[in-house]
């Protein structure tokens, strides 16, 4: 069982993440944590010197936390980007598509059932931030 | 109609084997209810008060004969001998075992039919006119862009947990079939000066416990950006959408909340931003779709005219059957509202039948309204008599389509676990009511619509008369609403005061048909007359 999964390469970052209104008092922080209700087009200007952003999910069923992943993406992050709460098996595979690449469930996670998830999909109906080709382009060439 | 390539198909199949793993870890209790609830729910799954629902989608309500009898065979087989068509153009199953779930999954994978999304909190099957590819007064068929919404939003990974449910309607024609103004986004496929097509983009209908009527918030959105529009609003919604109180979710609050001005703002920018990812397919995506929905190979120059001497069958002509943009075709009705029995409900035998109906007379295809009827949508007018007498010899030629005895009503609490009262005895009962046929030829066009809570499955807001059950100190109670309707014309109805028991709900549509009668100017329908006159003589007619 997993307790924390990752999917990129590079070091995991140590430092902790700080709310989104200390990031802008301290002004210097490269790790920041984004609650449900934050607005994350306010990171924007800031991208390119944060290592990781951790994105909180107090229920499961709350979603937000997918348009902050997708808008965070779209606007060119490429650092560590965590799901992290309420995170379950049946959730990864949608974090994946919307640019999510480290997770932090409060329940660990069964690897084998994460991966059977992972694999299941080959193909997807629409362009997001995992790079997936969607099956129009696909069928066009 | 649509076929699926490996794309389509691969993606069916991987969710029957994802839902079959899912069921299994639920089985060995390796997940709880609790987070198994809207992974069923998401396909279609609920738990009723006497066994598990199953709802299975159909794509803007169009079908073949192969679907059609592997419906029955589930029926048949997993069920209790009959379905229930709905008012989302679905069909869904009241009594399935949760185990076999998976194994009618498989099935209906291999008729290209799936559960996906048809319940939860998620993007529901895209409904559309009935008469989509068939109507006469349609400007394109609507389907090939149904088509492009339903794969585009299915399994769409940022919104996979909406803060509520999701539907979409789309139209082609003036006339609405389809009660875009009563849906999360109406969609009315238009041409601007130029001749290019386009969406009008009608957000936040609905009905439930706060009903409202979309407002317009885009007249013309060109057809190459509207997925793209689309998933503005959906992200809009799904950002700021309330979350704290699950009555209050819907993208409807949100609208009134903000206002239709400042949520339209919010939907442009995003629409902004969402315009630089380049994201809605080329056309030659749809181009690709739209090849699926040329019309049938109609035969030319065939009779227009029809043989009427059977007065039974030149009864149901009237009333079941509509003008075709092919000179010689009809589309024909196939009334689910025989006095007694529940509407919408439908035996495997009677599925069987009409599925042969559909290959043999209708190019393969069928329709399901959101009356919760079928349609023979392509049929030669010279074979509307042999098929009249094959539907009458089953029971199904009732020719009351859009008449009193043509009721919507939801399961109701026979079947729902949300239901505070009983919807079907109460549509049975109008039936018998008025199951004198020139009563109610006499009465014209009249929308009932019943549903068995403010959840409003039955549509009753919508409804000319609309009938609501509720619970009070324990006891059945149906309040009455007039002057809804779900077309173009669309409106809210209006309570007309304290509730009725059973026979006092019957009663009192009775005394409102009566006094419609007395007040009616010529050709003037029930809707009409109230809107002219008001609700005080109905009032009046009703408690005075």
């Amino acid at each position: 069982m997993a307790d924390f999964l990752r999917f990129r390469d590079d070091a995991p970052h140590e430092e902790p993440a700080v709310t989104l209104d200390s990031f802008f008092e301290q002004g210097h922080a490269s790790a920041v944590r984004i609650e449900p209700g934050d607005d994350a087009r306010r990171l924007i200007p800031h991208l390119d010197r944060l290592e990781l952003i951790e994105v909180a999910f107090e229920r499961f069923r709350d979603g937000r936390g997918y348009s902050t992943a997708r808008i965070l993406r779209e606007s060119g992050y490429t650092g560590e980007l965590r799901a992290a709460g309420d995170v379950l098996v049946d959730q990864i595979v949608h974090m994946r598509r919307c640019g999510f690449d480290s997770f932090a469930p409060w329940a660990p996670l069964d690897e084998a059932v994460v991966k059977a998830a992972l694999d299941r999909y080959d193909f997807v109906y629409q362009p997001a931030p995992d790079g997936q080709v969607p099956v129009w382009k696909l069928r066009h060439g | 109609m649509y076929q699926y390539d490996r794309y389509d198909q691969a993606i069916v199949d991987a969710r029957v084997d994802e839902f079959r793993d899912q069921t299994s870890r639920r089985l060995a209790g390796d997940i709880t209810e609790d987070q198994f609830k809207p992974l069923r729910l998401k396909n279609g799954l609920y738990l009723q008060l006497h066994a598990y629902m199953l709802r299975v989608a159909i794509p803007y309500g169009t079908l073949n004969s192969r679907q059609m009898r592997m419906l029955g065979h589930i029926a048949r087989t997993h069920d209790r001998g009959y379905g229930h068509f709905t008012t989302r153009q679905n069909i869904q199953f009241h009594w399935i075992k949760l185990a076999e779930a998976p194994d009618i999954l498989a099935k209906l994978a291999t008729v290209e039919m799936h559960c996906i999304q048809t319940s939860g909190e998620s993007i529901r099957n895209i409904s559309a006119d009935q008469f989509a590819g068939a109507a006469a007064d349609e400007i394109a068929d609507p389907r090939p862009w149904a088509e492009l919404l339903r794969q585009w939003f299915t399994f769409h990974a940022e919104f996979s947990y909406l803060p509520r449910k999701f539907k979409f309607a789309l139209t082609a024609a003036d006339t609405d079939r389809a009660a875009i103004r009563l849906h999360d986004i109406g969609l009315k496929l238009v041409k601007n000066a130029a001749g290019e097509m386009g969406f009008e983009v009608y957000v936040g209908g609905g009905m439930g416990r706060t009903p409202f009527v979309a407002p317009l918030i885009r007249d013309f959105v060109p057809t190459s950006q509207f997925l793209t529009y689309c998933e503005a609003a959906l992200r809009v919604w799904n950002r700021y959408g309330r979350r704290d109180n699950i009555h209050k979710q819907r993208i409807k609050i949100l609208v009134h909340d903000l206002g239709a001005e400042e949520f339209t703002r919010q939907v442009e920018a995003e629409f902004a931003e969402l315009l630089k990812l380049n994201m809605d397919p080329p056309p030659e995506e749809l181009a690709r779709i739209a090849r699926y929905f040329i019309p049938p190979p109609f035969e030319q120059a065939l009779d227009d005219r029809l043989d009427r001497s059977d007065p039974d069958f030149a009864l149901w002509v009237d009333q079941n059957v509509h003008t075709h943009k092919q000179p010689g075709y009809a589309i024909a009705t196939i009334s689910l509202k025989t006095v007694g029995e529940i509407p919408g409900d439908i035996s495997a035998d009677q599925i069987d039948l009409v599925a042969d109906l559909a290959e043999r007379y209708s190019f393969d295809e069928l329709r399901v309204t959101h009356a919760q009827n079928l349609v023979l949508p392509h049929v030669r007018k010279q074979d509307l008599y042999t098929i009249w007498q094959t539907l009458r010899d089953a029971g199904l030629a009732v020719a009351t389509l859009d008449l009193i005895g043509d009721i919507i009503a939801c399961p109701g609490l026979d079947y729902c676990s949300l239901a505070n009262a009983r919807s079907i005895p109460v549509a049975q009962k109008i039936a018998a009511r008025f199951a004198d046929h020139e009563r109610q030829l006499e009465l014209g066009e009249l929308k009932v619509k019943i549903s068995g809570c403010i959840n409003a499955c039955g549509h009753h807001h919508a409804g000319h008369i609309g009938i609501l059950g509720v619970d009070r100190k324990g006891t059945e109670n149906y309040q009455l609403l007039l002057g809804g309707s779900g077309a173009e014309d669309a409106s809210l109805g209006k309570i007309t005061g304290p509730g009725f028991d059973e026979d006092g709900v019957v009663d009192a549509v009775e005394k409102v048909t009566d006094l419609y009668k007395a007040l009616r100017t010529d050709g003037e329908r029930f809707l009409d007359t109230y809107r002219r006159v008001g609700m005080e003589p109905f009032k009046e007619a009703i408690y005075g």
